[in-house]
């Protein structure tokens, strides 16, 4: 499908405190194109948390303008394009791994049973959750908690999914192995994501593109295409040289921004 | 420790201290209008069963229906307060200086509105569970996370549907640990509205046995309470397992 999925012009983000305004992020102007893999990275308190959740339309931007499937972020979180992984997984204690990624579709009732559970089951099987599905989330592991988050973000088929540090929370090798899946997940359904990290590694691993930020204050400090590296459309693996030479410069160029 | 002292330490403390509840204080001349003898007690259980029974019974039904009928108001009210900013602005400060007013203050007033039958004791009982339960509720329903409250904006879920899928659900273990009090505020209330004004109900016979000196039933009518108070927190915890097994994260 052609088209930007997003569009942000002259963007400012930040929070409202009564009468005083506080800047995170300013001067954003961006394009994500449909389909693509976009990492934002930088370190704490630059705003990378924040841009996502403009996107999200958890926040409303201080200024400028951002369209989302052409349309504002509500329209587009009312129609349920857009999935949100936070951090930690927040499933709800309560409900079984199944119930947690049926959640979205029975706030709101939006989906037919017959197809709600087949798309559960799909999920189960594709997040490697088989078997899982009756257990509650205290049963879990950390790595399999952050799947259900991930299937209950695609339970909806959203066009964009916005991830905020998803397995920022979980050990190195889980990490890797989730990334790989996150890729292949990627491919298959073709959905737009743009990815929050503070891993130079994961992003140079994940992403077609890298938005770095730079903190204090927050701003774009460079928007890196990483799709001449990334032959076979991002299958290569993460001991490729490629990716090595790329994590150390995209180092070099935050030690020296700093 | 193994499981069987676990479970035979506290058998063995109740033991001694009737053991010597039995032997030892009646030789230290402590007279038995004071402290009558547990096998003295116990054996009113047996001798005067239909007097314990019958007043037992108002007594238990009193508490369950204050029980019942407080806590469903204090919920209730729990989820306007909690929804209407403007209405718990307004009537809150006049629920918290209603609740300054000791109980046995407002329990005369309550007697002489509702007469002596069972419906002021139970308004008493269900007075005294209000307010912990209105307040902790009120708590428990603002006690999702604040991930979950933006999970929930993101899903575009409505009011009501956040109420059913989040913030009830999230309510439950405050509402049960106040309701774990409850049990025996209840009794507390019940008993209160009947040392007032009632024939019948533990209340009135813990009066009557103390005009009486008949310490053997005064005593046994405390057992009976504690009893009842008991076999509430039993079935509200039992409750309580089942519905919060996994809400421990």
């Amino acid at each position: 499908m052609a088209g930007a999925a997003i569009v942000a012009q002259g963007l400012n983000i930040g929070y409202r405190n009564g009468a005083q305004t506080v800047t995170v992020l300013s001067d954003v102007n961006l394009t994500v194109e449909q389909g693509e893999f976009l990492t934002i990275l930088g370190p704490s308190g630059c705003g990378k948390s924040t841009l996502l959740r403009v996107v999200a339309n958890l926040l409303e931007p201080l200024e400028g303008k951002i369209s989302v499937l052409g349309e504002s972020p509500a329209a587009t979180r009312k129609k349920r394009e857009t999935g949100f992984v936070f951090q930690e997984a927040t499933l709800l204690p309560w409900r079984t791994v199944r119930d947690n990624i049926r959640l979205p579709a029975i706030v709101g009732g939006r989906l037919a049973k017959p197809i709600l559970v087949g798309r559960v089951k799909n999920l189960l099987s594709l997040l490697g959750l088989e078997g899982l599905g009756d257990r509650y989330p205290s049963q879990l592991s950390g790595g399999q908690r952050q799947r259900v988050a991930i299937a209950r973000a695609l339970i909806d088929e959203p066009r964009i999914l916005l991830m905020d540090e998803p397995f920022g929370a979980l050990d190195e090798i889980t990490r890797d192995r989730l990334n790989d899946e996150l890729l292949s997940i990627w491919r298959a359904t073709g959905t737009t994501i743009l990815f929050v990290t503070h891993s130079i590694e994961e992003a140079v691993y994940l992403g077609q593109r890298i938005m770095v930020l730079g903190s204090n204050p927050g701003r774009i400090l460079n928007l890196h295409d990483l799709k001449p590296i990334k032959t076979f459309d991002n299958t290569c693996r993460r001991e490729d040289p490629g990716i090595v030479s790329e994590i150390a410069a995209q180092r070099i160029m935050l030690a020296q921004a700093s | 420790m193994s499981r069987f002292t676990s479970l035979a330490a506290p058998v063995f403390g109740a033991l001694s201290i009737l053991l010597a509840w039995q032997f030892l204080l009646p030789l230290s001349g402590v007279p038995a209008y004071i402290a009558p003898t547990p096998t003295k007690i116990l054996s009113v259980f047996f001798s005067q069963t239909d007097l314990i029974l019958s007043n037992f019974t108002p007594t238990a039904i009193e508490a369950l229906a204050g029980f019942v009928f407080g806590n469903t108001v204090a919920v209730l009210f729990a989820i306007i307060f909690a929804y209407s900013k403007f209405i718990r602005q307004a009537y809150f400060p006049v629920v918290l200086f209603f609740n300054t007013i000791p109980i046995l203050a407002l329990s005369p007033i309550i007697i002489l509105i509702f007469g002596l039958g069972m419906t002021p004791k139970i308004i008493i009982a269900a007075i005294i569970c209000f307010f912990p339960t209105l307040v902790n509720m009120i708590r428990g329903l603002g006690s999702a996370t604040h991930n979950e409250e933006e999970l929930f904006h993101v899903l575009s879920a409505n009011k009501f549907e956040t109420f059913m899928r989040l913030h009830f659900p999230r309510s439950l273990p405050m509402l049960f640990s106040s309701l774990r009090i409850a049990t025996a505020t209840a009794v507390i209330g019940a008993i209160v509205g009947e040392w007032i004004g009632a024939d019948k109900g533990l209340g009135a016979l813990i009066i009557r046995a103390t005009f009486n000196y008949q310490s053997d039933q005064l005593y046994a009518a405390i057992v009976a309470a504690s009893f009842l108070s008991i076999t509430l927190f039993a079935i509200v915890a039992a409750v309580e397992v089942r519905v919060l097994r996994h809400h421990a994260q």
